[in-house]
Formats: structure tokens, C-alpha cells, sequence
């Protein structure tokens, strides 16, 4: 509810769904939407009413181009309501409607001048703004849209198949949206394309074509199509949405949340690595700022800034970087201060059976002469050892004890890329399996291998620290070529040794250090663009499900939550944000990413409220007002982590379009919830505090003035929202047939009546919260079994009585 | 109970004060060293304060399970006062009784049904022969008696042991009256069998059965399969064993959790709670739950079933009143279940998890709805520790008739006694609880399910970092209550101040 939402007291719950998906932030487009809804539910408005007045306010603002495209992208006018797609559009930038809800935040600066880019999807047929026509050219999605519009499909409910929503589908230029025919209702299910992982299309039955999308953020569509011809163009349409063959056909180039140039630059510079390493104590007395990276001479997909060890001149670097895989010779990507100590990372070594280099190892030796405390290196290579052996057939492999001084070398078996895919394959389809037993889960889980390798990392990173902190000896990690399995292990060992990385902000800059800049390729293992399908592999999933895993076994260690870390990971997939384009820093500079697209870290730093763990524990003697012992965050985690821990599965990540299987009361929620109004009650305390002085002031000088009692009695606790708990009972019955069906001559349709509306009244809370801020856009992306409407009333009793009749058909 | 034993302990909550010609005063009773204070905690409420020396008499009053003593004072005064814990039962008869229900005593002397309290709630129109007769036709003489009453839609849940239909399928109508009482006109009902048919089938041969369909036309039967005895007890120790194997191998972990079945037994038992609680709240029928005896998997599911329905249920007191009602009154062999745990070999047929794995599933319920219990998992494991060895007498014997015959009451304390007292509460309280007047319907999908961490991995880690979290919690909400006190302490004199304000102006 943007703005207005801020100010109530909000219940505790009405985040909650936050948890369940990522926000796909629409632009100001879903601002206003956002704040419309908004207004529009305190206003206590018909919605039929507003409905009108809205478009006719659109109508007027509209120019031809408008009309010709709303008419070829969504079809007659006369039908569409408040939500659809296309009065999104007509409430798009500078619109009256974006007017009207304006109060809730003033627009930022520059909001008048006209935008760079809006949303192509919202660009096609916005021409709602009252500024002067132009004819945008169409992005380049539109012309593969075969279809933009198909009616009658269902979309079919995951738990139960016997439910389905009926609803018309359009295909934008950067989403698939779906919207519920149910007039009440109107639920919005948004899909971007680049979320799209796989499309499948399904033998033809009577009631139509299946058609089944998964995402990569694991959310699972199954749509029915009446007609086999409309299937097949969607189909089509989408199989070539998916897969966009140039950068600038993402939604990052289109995407537009309104900000200035400023704003934007200001946004790019959130994060700087620079002040990290200045932060690590960079540069010292062993350690230096290289250049010989400029331009990317040395190394394509490695920064240009690099820290290497003082004594390694430019010409050791470069002879190494001749003997190393891509040329990633080994650079600093953590220095412990403390102890010298530091993680470097590199690729595996060009040594075949017997081939060595003079400067690789002289590079070695200068890393462990930059560390005054330790006689010797470890290096650790994070592939298991037959793989590194094969590799030395092909003219790699690893380093040879013998030729390398003073070093330790360790193999920590992590698989390859090939095996983490399958793996997580073989997980997901556990994910989707209709109703399993227990045994099933539990074997598919097992037997997917996907907590082993969550273990294994883990293992690798806690190898690592350890070294670090305790042997105060430097590691050398590398795999392959250095750019996945290394930055993981390089990501996690941080975490576990430096509680900066358990920070929100450090924890941009610990996925900056080593994912982007190190040259993670991105685009190849996520699929941004259409690619070799052998090069996506769950990379980086992995490593957020490792910080997962410890947020897990430390409460109170981590500032953020696990929504942060969700909304990371939908939003590396999502291309909406320019942050993890391409495969490298190089590439991101040619397409000069910071000019042309916005900031992740930016935007998720703005809304930072959302994703604080209320747990976290930091010395917060200033921030409360109150004075309280600050606590030592236990700084070496990697001591107290228990591996044997690590046998959980994330059913928030994974199965987190079921909202089903979330448990359905939040405890971060509620705490985020208790500690907002803590804060207001602060606030609240002070003012009266003064108020209360201010009159025995003045009743002391018998001076009369009124004061006037404003504020309202705000906390009724929380216990309303606890509302949002109720649910409605799963397929208890499993596949019983003699379940019988009620004969309704029982007359007692009056007590089901209570119930029924008992419980729409309970779930109120938890459907409203679709306005939520942020999550007006949210959660129309994610499918809620028990329906989205955005303004609840009598009718949507009948949505119960189906609830019941899945239950009696059972 | 013992209540002079009851006395020695400081204080006990929730006593009832009767006295004739003023209402009943509910309070917390104190014995200090010459004086019985009893006082309501209310405000404007006077507090009594007996001294010892007045007491003249002592009677002690067993009416079934409802402890009462009467104190007649040498003043002429006589008071009297009813002690918590066992008065559940009656509470509910009380307000049922008028209706379709009464209370019978046909069990006083246990000798109908030996694992029954003395007290049973029947359908009104069902006097005690019929019931003698109906218990000669139920295993173990435990005919169908009133489990819980959902107040919603005044639908219920009765359980019984199995029929003893026999290979020759004999009936009994007292039984098919009984059970048809419980209709209202027109209404059907669900009988849930907690065996699978194949199961119910086999146990005819042995002169068990089900309920025939021609026999009991308005009831619909409906079979779950939860498994019993040795097979829930070698589950246990399969699980144990695994989360004892210090190997740390993450693959064979997760099969052998897979191999012991706890979490399948954990889901069987769950659905079948979920499926009994939707027969009564969205189908709006009322059931009949039973196994082979009624003293296990019907117990589970009827006791969960009230979890899903019933808020009360949820609170400390209420769940204290589910497990006396539910377990201890009802019958669950507490001496032979719980006689050895995990790791003893000697295999005894009686031994089984059965409560264990019930706390297990109030456990996960409570996973999935942190802000809906008044307890915390804290209040499971202790109950799951009293189960298996206690120093309190509440969970000794098989059934209150071998509790009657060894006196407990009168040697041994109540744990309840200990446990309700406020220092110890405070530990059981969970600090997120928001009243909940909802029914609240639990996931048993796979992922929904966990490993309850706080049992099996208790010894073999440390919970610093959990501990440490839950105190965090405390603080922030304790932090929050403090702030709104002292704000609404402010706001009121801040309207005094104004009001006065206004009164020296209006003059």
C-alpha cells in the first residue's frame, strides 16, 4: 500500500507474504497501481465505480496510438477493469491516475521530464500520459508476440488439479500475465519472461491444451488452453520470448522505476568495492592496488582492479597468468588483517603432466611471503580429485607439491557444474511430485544429492576459515577456471570469517566481490540469454541456500532475512535490474550497463525495512534509546557450524510458490511487525513526554490553553491480523473414493453458512495484503490457492463453497 | 490429588472459591505460614484470608476427577474450593448436560469398562444399562463415549474401542442406538477407523471387527492406516540410532530418516487428525474414531483433532486439560508405552511412542503456526520427559483405575501442581502468542514435515544460537509490552491533566 500502508500500524502478517515470492518491481506503473489500490480501499469506493472513472480518465488521455495498440494487444475496450494489464498501462507514467494517487509520495525529481525508457510492456500502449504523442518504436519482443491475447484459458491450481481459475492470457513484450475471470477477483498472476526456464506443451485433451511453464525461481504454471492453434502460437510465441538473443531485448534496458540520471549513478555507487578492500585494510605493507589489469589486458573476465601481493611484479603476474586457465592468475579476494592472512583465487594451472612456470610459482611464493605468519600456502582445489587428474589430459590439472615451495596442497570435492544441474533437477522434480509420500520425498531429496552438495561447499568454506583465522596460513583456491565452485567457496569462508558479510549492505558487497567482479558468467549459467543450455547450472543458488542453512543455525547472526535472500536470487534470474548481465565486468562495461539500466543493491537498499531480520543483534544502545550490553556477534561462525545441520530443506526457496506448504504465521513477520511499533511507541512516549511537560508548564502559569488530544489509541496489538492464519483444510482425504458428498436436503446450510463466512473473514487479511506494498505487484506474480481479490466481499463466500466441494469430491 | 499435599506447595492457580450467597470467585491460592490466602488477582476483588487456626474441619471430595475440598471454618463458615486440573471434564459436561448429553456414573467402581474414568458423558437418551450392554460389544469395554463437543455446530467426537462383530458379524442395537443418539435428524456421520481395511478385516477373526454398513446405514466408515506397537517403537529407535550416527554422512542420513518412518507415521497420524477435524467443521458430521482397543492411534487423532479445532486446546491450561481428558482419563497405557524408550533391546510388545509421536505432531502444528500456542516447544519436551520418568505421580499407571488403586493422589504430587506454578510457566509461556479463535488447518505435505530437532538432536548439539535467538525474541516483545504500559500510563494522565484543564476553564 505504499505510503499509506507505512503509516498504520501494519499486522504482522500482512508481510508475511512477502516470503512467498519475489517483487518483480513494475516501474511506477505498479506504483500507482499500488497506491490506486490503496486509496481506493480506504476510500471504501465500489470498485465498478472507480472502474469507470478510470477509464475515462484514461480515454481521455489517450491518443490514437493507444487506442490502435490497446485494441490490438488486449482486444475490445469496453471489458477490461481496474487491473488488467491494460489499465496498468493507462496509469502509467504522468497519467491523471498517477496524479490522483500522487499524495502518498511525492514524485522524485526529475519525475516530470520525460523518461528514458518506460517498461516495453507498458510502453506498447501507454500513451496514458498527457505528454505530447510519440510513437515509441516497438521493442524488438513484439513482433514474436503470435498472439497477444487468448481467452477462456485456466490456469490450474498445483495442489489441487480439481481446481482451476478461468482467465484470459496475454503475452506482453516482457511478460506472460494471466488474469482471473472472477469479477471480484480479477487476480493477476505476472510472469517475466526471463524467468521462464522451460515450456512444455502437453497432449491435447478434451478440455483443451495443457501448456506448463516452469521458472527458474521455481514457480510452476499449468495452463489449459481451449484452443490447440492458440496453444501452439502461444507456445511458439514464448519459446522465443524466453530466449532473448541480445542483451537489449531484457527487461533491465526497458525497466524504468522512475529515478533520475542522479538517482540512478547514485544507485551504482552503493556498492564500491574499493571501499572494501580499503575496509580489509587495503592497501598495506604486503598488499597493492595492480593495474596491470587495465583495460583488461591480461585477463578478460577479471577486473581491473586488482590487489596482488607487493612483490609480485607485473611480469610475475603476467608469466602466471600464461600458465593459468582464461588467464585468472591468482588475485586477493579476502584479507583478514589481523593476521595477514588472505584467500586468493585464480583458475587451475596450464601444468598438464609436467609442465611448470617460473612466474606461477614465484606468484605463489609472493602470496605467502605477504603473509609474515606463516611459513606456507594451502592451496586448495575445489574439484574432487579424478576430475582434476582428467584435467590434466587436456593439458591442465593441478599443482604439483614438488615444483611449488611451501605449499599445501588440498583437493575439497566439489562436483562440476554438469552434476549441480542435474542435481537440482532431479530436487525440483521431488518439488513436483502430486502428493508424494513421505518416503518419496525423503528419497528423492537423498537421492537428488543436492544437500550433499550443499554440504560439500560448506565444508570447503569452513576448510578455508579455519586456515585462515587458526593456521593464520593463506589460501590459494581455484577449480577450474575459477568462476563457480571458487567463488563459492571464496563467498562463504568470508561470510563465515567477517560478520561485515552478514550485513545487508556487506552482503551486496561480498556477492559484488566475488561473483561479479571476479567474472561469474552470469549470463551463461542462468540462462539470460539463449545459450548453450550445458552452461546453466544453480551456481550461485547454491551459495544463497549456504547462507540460508546458517541463518538457519544463527538466528541472530545475520541483519538480513530470508527474504532478502529469495529476492536476490529471483532478481539474478530476472533480468530486471542491470547488476548481473553478461559474464563478466568487461562485457558489462561495453554495454555501458550503468547508463542504460538501474542498480539492484539500489533498490533493495531502499527498501531495506523489508528485509531486516528483527533478531539480528548488534549493539543497538543508539538505535533504541535504551542502554543494553551490546553482544559479540560470534565472529568465527565457521567454529560453531554444525554440518550435521545441514539436512533441511528449503521449502521457502523452493516451494515457495506454495503458499500452502509455508508454515502460516511468520515469526520474522511478526517480530519485524513488534519492533515497528516498538518504534512508534518510542516516538509516541517522546511526544507525550513532552506534551505532558508543556502542560504542567502551563498550568503552573494558569495560562489556558487547550490542547488538543490528536493522537488515536493506535495498537489493538496484533491479534487481528492473526486473521491471516486461517487457512483453508488441504485434500486431507488423499485418493479415498468412498468419500461420500454431502445431499443437500440435510438442511444444515445455515451452519455451513457460518463457517463459510467465518473463514472468508479470517482470511481477509492475508488476501488484502495483496496491496501491500511492494506486493500489489507481488503477489498478482504468484498464485495464491485461495485466491488474490484485492477487495474481499460476501461473493467471495462461493470460492469457499468450491474450497468444499473439491473436499467432497474428493 | 492430594490437595494437603497441594497446600505444602506455595500456591496453586485457578481455584474456584464457592461460598454461599456470593458468586464464585476464581483465583490463585496461597498457603503462607499461618494463613490460606486466596486471591482473585482482579483489582476490586476482596482476596480471602483464612487462618489456619480457623479451620476446623477438612473434607476432602472426590466427585470423579473434580477435586473439591470443603473447609469448614470453627467461625461456622464453610467454604469451599475446587482445585484445577481435573475439573475439565466437567466444565464441558456442565454446559453440554442440559442438551443432548449427561454424565454417567455407570463406570464409578471401574468395573463396565476398567480403562474409563469413573465418569463418562453419554448421550442423554442412553441410560446406564444400554451402556453395560453396549460395553459388553466394544473391546475392552470401552463403549462410545463423548470426546469433544464443537461448540460451532454442536457436532462431536466420540471414541470407542472396535466392535466385537466377530466372523459371525454380530450386532447389538443398544450400540447402534447409542452411536445413532448422537445424529440429529436427518444428519449422517463418519466412523473413522484407524486401521486400514485389511486390518479391521483380520481382526474379526479374533472377535474384533468394524461397524457393517447394513447395520449402521447413517454412518460412512472410513479406514486410515496408523500404524501401532512394536512397529511405531522400532521406528523410534531406528530414528534415534540415526541422529546418534556421528559419521556425519549427509546420504545416508537422509535415507536412514527415511527408513525409520517417524515422519510417515507423523503424517499418517496428522491427516487423519486433519480428516476428522474437516468431517466436524467443514462437513458439519459428527464422527466415531476407534482402533482395536481405543487407547492409541484413536487417542491421537481425537486429541490432535481438538489442536485443529478447538483455541482453548491451544492455550497451557487447555492442552493440560486435553492431555488429562484426552490420555490419562481416557486410558492411554502410559505405564506400558512408555516403560522403555530407544534404547533398550528388550522389545517388549506393550512399549510405543504413542505420545511421542503426538507431542511430535503438536509440535509441527505448532512449527506452522508459531503465534497460535500459548506454550512453546519447551512445554512439549517436558511433558515427553514426564511421560517416560517422573517424579510427579500424573502419568504413573495405565488408566485412573490403577491410579485410584495405588493411591496416587494421596502419595505422589501432580504435575500439573508444579508446572502451573508461575516460575515455572514463564519457562512453557511462548512469548509470540496472539489468541486465536480459528480452526487452524496444518500442511502434511512432506515439506511441511520436520525432523523435531529439540527431541532427537537435542544431545548432539549445542542449542546456544537457538537459545540465544528465543531470548532475543523475549526481549524485543517484553521491550515492546514495557513501552506500551508506560505510553498508556502517559496518555491516561495526560487526559486527567486536560480534563482538570477544562474544568478550571469552564467555570
Amino acid at each position: 500500500m505504499g505510503g499509506v500502508e507505512r503509516r498504520g500500524l501494519p499486522s504482522p502478517f500482512q508481510r508475511s507474504h512477502l516470503t512467498q515470492g519475489p517483487h518483480c518491481v513494475l516501474g511506477n506503473s505498479s506504483l500507482a497501481v499500488r497506491r490506486w489500490l490503496a486509496l481506493f480501499k480506504g476510500s471504501g469506493r465500489s470498485c465498478s465505480g472507480d472502474r469507470s472513472q478510470r477509464r475515462g480518465e484514461a480515454g481521455r488521455g489517450g491518443e490514437d496510438r493507444w487506442q490502435e495498440r490497446s485494441a490490438r494487444a488486449l482486444g475490445p475496450r469496453g471489458r477490461p477493469g481496474p487491473r488488467t494489464p491494460a489499465s496498468r498501462g493507462r496509469r502509467a507514467p504522468g497519467g491523471g491516475a498517477w496524479l490522483l494517487n500522487q499524495p502518498a509520495r511525492p514524485p522524485p525529481a526529475g519525475g516530470e521530464a520525460p523518461t528514458p525508457r518506460p517498461p516495453a510492456a507498458l510502453r506498447t500502449r501507454a500513451g496514458a500520459g498527457g505528454r505530447p504523442a510519440r510513437s515509441p518504436a516497438d521493442p524488438p519482443a513484439m513482433e514474436h508476440i503470435r498472439t497477444p491475447k487468448v481467452e477462456n484459458v485456466r490456469l490450474v491450481d498445483r495442489i489441487s488439479s480439481k481446481k482451476a481459475a478461468l482467465g484470459t492470457l496475454y503475452l506482453t513484450a516482457t511478460h506472460v500475465i494471466f488474469v482471473e475471470n472472477a469479477p471480484d477477483t480479477r487476480k493477476e498472476t505476472w510472469i517475466l519472461h526471463s524467468q521462464i526456464s522451460t515450456i512444455e506443451k502437453q497432449a491435447t485433451t478434451a478440455t483443451g491444451c495443457p501448456l506448463l511453464i516452469r521458472c527458474k525461481n521455481f514457480q510452476l504454471l499449468q495452463l489449459i488452453i481451449p484452443q490447440e492453434r492458440d496453444c501452439h502460437d502461444v507456445y511458439i510465441s514464448l519459446i522465443r520470448l524466453a530466449r532473448p538473443v541480445k542483451y537489449e531485448e531484457l527487461y533491465c534496458f526497458s525497466f524504468n522505476p522512475k529515478l533520475d540520471k542522479e538517482e540512478r549513478e547514485q544507485g551504482w555507487m552503493l556498492i564500491d568495492l574499493s571501499e572494501e578492500y580499503k575496509r580489509m585494510g587495503l592497501p598495506d605493507d604486503y598488499w597493492q592496488l595492480s593495474d596491470v589489469n587495465r583495460d583488461y589486458r591480461v585477463c578478460d573476465s577479471y577486473p581491473t582492479e586488482l590487489y596482488v601481493p607487493k612483490s609480485a611484479t607485473a611480469h610475475i603476474i603476467v608469466g602466471s597468468s600464461k600458465f593459468r586457465s582464461r588467464r585468472r592468475f591468482p588475485a586477493l579476494s579476502y584479507y583478514y588483517k589481523d593476521n595477514h592472512a588472505s584467500i586468493c583465487r585464480s583458475s587451475q594451472p596450464l601444468s598438464g603432466f609436467s609442465a611448470r612456470c617460473l612466474e606461477d610459482e614465484q606468484m605463489l611464493q609472493a602470496i605467502r611471503k605477504a603473509n609474515p605468519g606463516s611459513d606456507f600456502i594451502y592451496v586448495v582445489d575445489t574439484r574432487p580429485k579424478l576430475n582434476a587428474m582428467a584435467n590434466r589430459a587436456a593439458g591442465k590439472g593441478y599443482e604439483n607439491e614438488d615444483n611449488y615451495s611451501n605449499i599445501k596442497f588440498q583437493f575439497i570435492g566439489i562436483e562440476n557444474i554438469h552434476v549441480m544441474r542435474n542435481s537440482l533437477q532431479k530436487m525440483l522434480e521431488v518439488c513436483e511430485l502430486k502428493s508424494p509420500s513421505m518416503s518419496d520425498f525423503l528419497w528423492g531429496l537423498e537421492n537428488s544429492g543436492w544437500l550433499r552438495h550443499i554440504k560439500a561447499i560448506m565444508d570447503a568454506g569452513i576448510f578455508i576459515a579455519k586456515a585462515v583465522s587458526e593456521e593464520a596460513a593463506s589460501v590459494l583456491v581455484h577449480c577450474s577456471d575459477g568462476w563457480d565452485r571458487t567463488a563459492q567457496v571464496c563467498s562463504v569462508a568470508s561470510l563465515l570469517l567477517d560478520p561485515h558479510y552478514r550485513t545487508l549492505k556487506g552482503f551486496m558487497v561480498l556477492i559484488e566481490k566475488d561473483w561479479i567482479s571476479f567474472g561469474h558468467k552470469f549470463n551463461h549459467r542462468y540462462g539470460n540469454l539463449d545459450g548453450d543450455p550445458k552452461e546453466i547450472s544453480p551456481i550461485i543458488d547454491q551459495f544463497i541456500e549456504c547462507v540460508w542453512q546458517l541463518t538457519e543455525q544463527f538466528p541472530c547472526a545475520f541483519e538480513f532475512n530470508e527474504r532478502f535472500l529469495i529476492h536476490i536470487q529471483h532478481h539474478i534470474y530476472s533480468c530486471q535490474f542491470g547488476n548481473f548481465l553478461c559474464n563478466s565486468q568487461k562485457e558489462r562495461q561495453e554495454l555501458k550497463i550503468q547508463e542504460r539500466t538501474y542498480s539492484l543493491w539500489a533498490h533493495l537498499w531502499k527498501n531495506r525495512a523489508d528485509y531486516v531480520n528483527p533478531l539480528f543483534r548488534a549493539d543497538r544502545s543508539q538505535t533504541q534509546g535504551i542502554l543494553r550490553l551490546p553482544t559479540t556477534p560470534c565472529n568465527f561462525m565457521y567454529k560453531y557450524v554444525n554440518l550435521w545441520d545441514l539436512t533441511r530443506f528449503w521449502s521457502g526457496m523452493y516451494n515457495r510458490f506454495e503458499k500452502g506448504l509455508q508454515p502460516r504465521q511468520s515469526v520474522t513477520d511478526y517480530l519485524m511487525a513488534v519492533k515497528e511499533e516498538t518504534q512508534q511507541l518510542e516516538e509516541e512516549l517522546e511526544a507525550l513526554e513532552e506534551r505532558l511537560e508543556k502542560i504542567q508548564k502551563v498550568q503552573l502559569n494558569r495560562t489556558k490553553v487547550k490542547s488538543k488530544q490528536s493522537e488515536p489509541s493506535k495498537h489493538s496489538g496484533f491479534s487481528t491480523s492473526d486473521n491471516s492464519t486461517a487457512n483453508t483444510p488441504q485434500d486431507y482425504s488423499g485418493n479415498m473414493q468412498s468419500f461420500p458428498s454431502r445431499s443437500p436436503s440435510q438442511g444444515d446450510e445455515d451452519s455451513a453458512l457460518i463457517l463459510t463466512q467465518d473463514n472468508l473473514k479470517s482470511s481477509d487479511p492475508d488476501l488484502s495484503a495483496n496491496s501491500d506494498q511492494e506486493s500489489g505487484v507481488e503477489d498478482l506474480s504468484c498464485r495464491s490457492p485461495s485466491g488474490g481479490e484485492c477487495v474481499p466481499s460476501e461473493d467471495s463466500g462461493k470460492d469457499r463453497d468450491s474450497d468444499e466441494a473439491v473436499f467432497l469430491t474428493a | 490429588m492430594e490437595f494437603a499435599e497441594l497446600i505444602r506447595t506455595p500456591r496453586v492457580d485457578n481455584v474456584v472459591l464457592h461460598r454461599p450467597f456470593y458468586p464464585a470467585v476464581e483465583g490463585t491460592l496461597c498457603l503462607t505460614g499461618h494463613h490460606l490466602i486466596l486471591s482473585s488477582r482482579q483489582d476490586n476483588t476482596e482476596e480471602l484470608w483464612l487462618l489456619h487456626s480457623n479451620i476446623d474441619a477438612i473434607d476432602k471430595r472426590f466427585v470423579g476427577p473434580l477435586g473439591t475440598i470443603i473447609i469448614k471454618c470453627k467461625d461456622f463458615r464453610i467454604i469451599q474450593l475446587d482445585i484445577p486440573g481435573m475439573e475439565e471434564c466437567l466444565n464441558i459436561a456442565s454446559s453440554i448436560e442440559t442438551s443432548e448429553w449427561r454424565l454417567s456414573y455407570v463406570n464409578k467402581e471401574f468395573a463396565v469398562c476398567p480403562s474409563y474414568p469413573p465418569i463418562v458423558i453419554v448421550p442423554k437418551s442412553i441410560d446406564d444399562e444400554a451402556l453395560r450392554k453396549v460395553a459388553t460389544f466394544r473391546h475392552g469395554g470401552r463403549f462410545p463415549v463423548l470426546s469433544y463437543y464443537h461448540k460451532k455446530n454442536g457436532m462431536v467426537i466420540m471414541r470407542s474401542g472396535q466392535p466385537l462383530t466377530g466372523t459371525n458379524g454380530r450386532r447389538c442395537k443398544e450400540d447402534e442406538k447409542l452411536i445413532n443418539a448422537t445424529l440429529r435428524a436427518g444428519k449422517r456421520g463418519y466412523i473413522i477407523d484407524t486401521r486400514s481395511l485389511t486390518v479391521a478385516q483380520q481382526a474379526r477373526a479374533k472377535g474384533g471387527g468394524f461397524e457393517q454398513e447394513a447395520h449402521y446405514p447413517q454412518w460412512r466408515r472410513i479406514h486410515k492406516s496408523i500404524e501401532r506397537y512394536h512397529i511405531l517403537q522400532e521406528s523410534l529407535i531406528k530414528l534415534v540410532e540415526a541422529c546418534n550416527d556421528q559419521t556425519h554422512n549427509m546420504d545416508r542420513w537422509l535415507s536412514k530418516l527415511e527408513a525409520s518412518n517417524w515422519l510417515t507415521h507423523i503424517k499418517e497420524i496428522l491427516t487423519t487428525a486433519c480428516l476428522a477435524a474437516q468431517c466436524i467443521d467443514r462437513e458439519g458430521a459428527s464422527i466415531l474414531i476407534h482402533g482395536t482397543e481405543g487407547t492409541d492411534s484413536t487417542l491421537q487423532v481425537t486429541s490432535l483433532a481438538q489442536i485443529i479445532l478447538e483455541p482453548r486446546s491451544r492455550t497451557i491450561r487447555g492442552f493440560e486439560a486435553l492431555i488429562e481428558r484426552e490420555w490419562l482419563q481416557a486410558g492411554h497405557p502410559f505405564q506400558q508405552r512408555c516403560a522403555q524408550s530407544a534404547y533398550c533391546n528388550s522389545k517388549q510388545k506393550w512399549e510405543s511412542p504413542v505420545f511421542l509421536l503426538f507431542l511430535d505432531c503438536v509440535w509441527q502444528i505448532l512449527r506452522q503456526f508459531p503465534c497460535s500456542f500459548e506454550f512453546n516447544e519447551n512445554f512439549l519436551i517436558m511433558l515427553f520427559e514426564h511421560a517416560y520418568a517422573s517424579q510427579f505421580g500424573t502419568f504413573l499407571g495405565n488408566n485412573e483405575s490403577e491410579r485410584c488403586k495405588l493411591k496416587l493422589q494421596q502419595k505422589t504430587m501432580s504435575l500439573w501442581s508444579w508446572v502451573n506454578r508461575p516460575s515455572e510457566l514463564r519457562k512453557f509461556t511462548s512469548p509470540l502468542f496472539e489468541a486465536n479463535n480459528l480452526v487452524i488447518w496444518p500442511s502434511v505435505a512432506p515439506q511441511s514435515l520436520h525432523l523435531w530437532e529439540g527431541i532427537f538432536l537435542r544431545w548432539n548439539r549445542s542449542s546456544k544460537y537457538l537459545d540465544e535467538a528465543y531470548e532475543e525474541m523475549v526481549n524485543i516483545i517484553e521491550y515492546n509490552k514495557e513501552l506500551q504500559a508506560k505510553v498508556n500510563i502517559l496518555r491516561r494522565q495526560l487526559a486527567e491533566l486536560e480534563t482538570e484543564d477544562g474544568m478550571q476553564e469552564s467555570p
